[in-house]
This record gives C-alpha cells, sequence and structure tokens, in this order.
C-alpha cells in the first residue's frame, strides 16, 4: 500500500486487519466510550504519553483530536507536552498525569502515594483503572507503530484533517476507509 | 491488594484476570487480542508466539506475566521450562533456531523502545528466514506485553507465588484458549 495515503499505525492495522479490529474496539472504549473523563482528556494523556515514548505519529496525531475536542485548544496541549505541574488543568488531571508518567516508565514505577494523590483530588477508581490503561495501551501502540518503522504523515494538515474524522466517526471506521 | 477495587477475590483472579474482570468492556478487545496474536492461526509456532510473550514479560519484571507465559509456552515445548529458563537467561545462547533468536532480538529492542527497532535487526531475521508477518507479528506481541504488564503492574494486582497456579492454568489456557479460561 501507499504508505503516505495510510501513515503511522493505520499500514499495520490494514496489514493485518485480525489484529487491527481488536486494537481498534479498543482504542474506542478508551477514548470515546461513554466515561466521567471527557474525551479531550482522555485523548490529552494518550497524545502525553506518545510524546514520552518519542513517537512522532501518535503524539501528532492525539495531540491533534485532543486539541479538537479540548475548548482551549493547541496551547494547551502544548502546556502539558511541555511540563503537566505548570499547565492549566484541574488538579485531578494532573495528578492523572502523573500517573501515566509512571506508567510510561514501568507498571513498577506506579505507587500507592501516586494513587492516593489522584484519589485526594477526587479521581475515582474507574478514572484510575482507565488511565492506567490509557497509558498502558499507548505504550503499545507507539511500539508498534516505530518498531515497524512507519512514516508519520508527510502534510501536518493531515492530523487536523483526521481529527474531524475521529471527532465525528470514532475510530472504528479507520479499517474501512 | 490492588491499587482500586477491583471487586473480585484477588487470590481467586490474580494478575490480569482482577482488571478484566472489573473492566470487561476493555478486557473483551483485549482478550481478542490475545487470542489472536498467541492462539491464532498464524504461522509462527504457538510456543515460539508465548515464548516471546514470557521473554518480554521477563524483562518488564512482570511476575505475573512472566510466570504465566513462561509455563504456557512450557507445556507447548519438547523442551519445556528449561528452554524457557535458557530463552529468559540468554536468546543469545539459548538452543532455539537462528530465526526465532533474531525474531526475540527484534522483541527485546521492541521491550526498550520501538525506535530501538534497526533495519539490521529486521535483515537479520529475514536472512533466518522470517517474513514480514512473523516480523509483525513479533512486534505487536512485544508490544502488546509492553502494554499488558503495565496494565498487571500499574494496577498492582496479586502474583500468586505457587508453580502450581500457573502450571493448572497452562492445561486451560492450551485447552480452551483465553476467552474461555479469563
Amino acid at each position: 500500500m501507499q504508505e503516505s495515503e495510510f501513515p503511522g499505525v493505520r499500514g499495520p492495522l490494514r496489514f493485518r486487519p485480525e489484529t487491527g479490529r481488536p486494537l481498534l474496539d479498543l482504542v474506542e472504549v478508551l477514548l470515546r466510550g461513554p466515561h466521567s473523563l471527557t474525551a479531550g482528556e482522555r485523548e490529552l494523556i494518550a497524545a502525553y504519553v506518545s510524546g514520552r515514548n518519542e513517537c512522532t505519529y501518535c503524539c501528532s496525531a492525539h495531540s491533534a483530536y485532543a486539541a479538537a475536542q479540548l475548548d482551549e485548544g493547541m496551547s494547551l496541549v502544548d502546556q502539558v507536552h511541555a511540563d503537566p505541574d505548570r499547565a492549566p488543568i484541574s488538579a485531578k488531571l494532573r495528578a492523572l498525569l502523573r500517573i501515566a508518567a509512571a506508567v510510561q516508565v514501568s507498571g513498577r514505577e506506579v505507587t500507592a502515594d501516586l494513587v492516593e494523590a489522584a484519589r485526594t483530588e477526587g479521581a475515582t477508581d474507574l478514572e484510575i483503572h482507565d488511565t492506567v490503561l490509557i497509558a498502558a495501551a499507548f505504550c503499545m501502540f507507539n511500539r508498534y507503530v516505530d518498531g515497524l518503522g512507519t512514516v508519520p504523515a508527510a502534510d501536518p494538515g493531515w492530523y487536523a484533517q483526521a481529527s474531524e474524522r475521529i471527532a465525528t466517526h470514532g475510530y472504528l471506521p479507520v479499517l474501512d476507509r | 491488594m490492588a491499587h482500586i477495587d477491583l471487586g473480585v477475590d484477588e487470590t481467586e483472579f490474580p494478575g490480569v484476570r482482577g482488571p478484566m474482570k472489573y473492566r470487561p468492556v476493555t478486557g473483551k478487545p483485549m482478550l481478542e487480542l490475545a487470542e489472536t496474536l498467541l492462539r491464532g492461526p498464524l504461522s509462527l509456532p504457538t510456543a515460539d508466539r508465548e515464548l516471546i510473550a514470557a521473554y518480554v514479560s521477563g524483562l518488564n519484571e512482570c511476575t505475573y506475566c512472566c510466570s504465566a507465559h513462561s509455563a504456557f509456552a512450557a507445556a507447548l515445548l519438547d523442551e519445556g521450562m528449561p528452554l524457557v529458563d535458557q530463552v529468559r537467561a540468554d536468546p543469545a545462547t539459548a538452543p532455539i533456531s537462528a530465526k526465532l533468536r533474531a525474531l526475540l532480538h527484534i522483541a527485546g529492542a521492541v521491550q526498550r523502545s520501538g525506535r530501538d527497532v534497526t533495519t539490521e535487526l529486521v535483515e537479520a531475521a529475514r536472512t533466518e528466514g522470517a517474513t514480514d508477518e512473523e516480523i509483525h507479528d513479533t512486534v505487536l506481541i512485544a508490544a502488546a506485553f509492553c502494554m499488558v504488564n503495565r496494565y498487571v503492574d500499574g494496577l498492582g494486582t496479586f502474583a500468586p507465588s505457587d508453580p502450581k497456579f500457573y502450571e493448572e492454568t497452562a492445561r486451560r489456557v492450551i485447552s480452551v484458549g483465553y476467552r474461555n479460561t479469563v
């Protein structure tokens, strides 16, 4: 296939649809399913972890998807990438991003203190669970995308266009387009 | 005790089973992925795929996943646990095929970072007869266990210390698969 037409994870998803389908099902539930965290907040966690893994495609894509679904847009996404401690976000989201950062290093880095801090700021068990799994899932996607040496989109405008489709139709149609 | 209340007796549902019971909407696609990657009709033998899973889980120091997938691989291999132990200690000297050795080198790179998978590592696997599909599946198995290991340890789940638990689970997984065991 033309990789320029199907950049990043889209090539491997099409190469092996039998694994591509459950991967898309997982990301759809995690990032867009009914939840107390907004889709924008969950995309922000995905973008943040992808940035820490230095995965250009995933970081560009999920930063664009987060920006499209957050009132403050890309400037807030950029601030979170630079330093979640100083970004103008809720104390709860900041505590969840600290958990996500620990997961990016290793599951074993998530301490009872980090979890307690998130709970003190009002995070529920489900929000803590989903934060851990979003961060873990992007440690998979980032490795999948870079481990196969896929290319990011050549045109930065591609991500903004993709973000409109994702915000409207979700991840499931990605294999069918 | 896990970091969150999983709503199950963790000694009965240890490791990844607790979180999967807690959140079936995410557990289901994860099990589908595991079933396809580790047991589906792919060209790599199932024993080799479980070895890759066990090797990566060992590098990530995930006790539950490493114990479980080591037991599954041992049950599928003629050489049993001694070979699994040799692979985990050093794939470069373990008595395995040159192709599997090259694929384990790719898996080891993926465990550190996707960016550590070089053209040379991929070329070396291809020289030993690995197909594009086998290289793809190796990268995705290694990447998927970088997810599952983080999920299991990030939530602080319980890992049984009795090897019998993992041997018993291996018998079930091999006879009825992941969907029907977890």
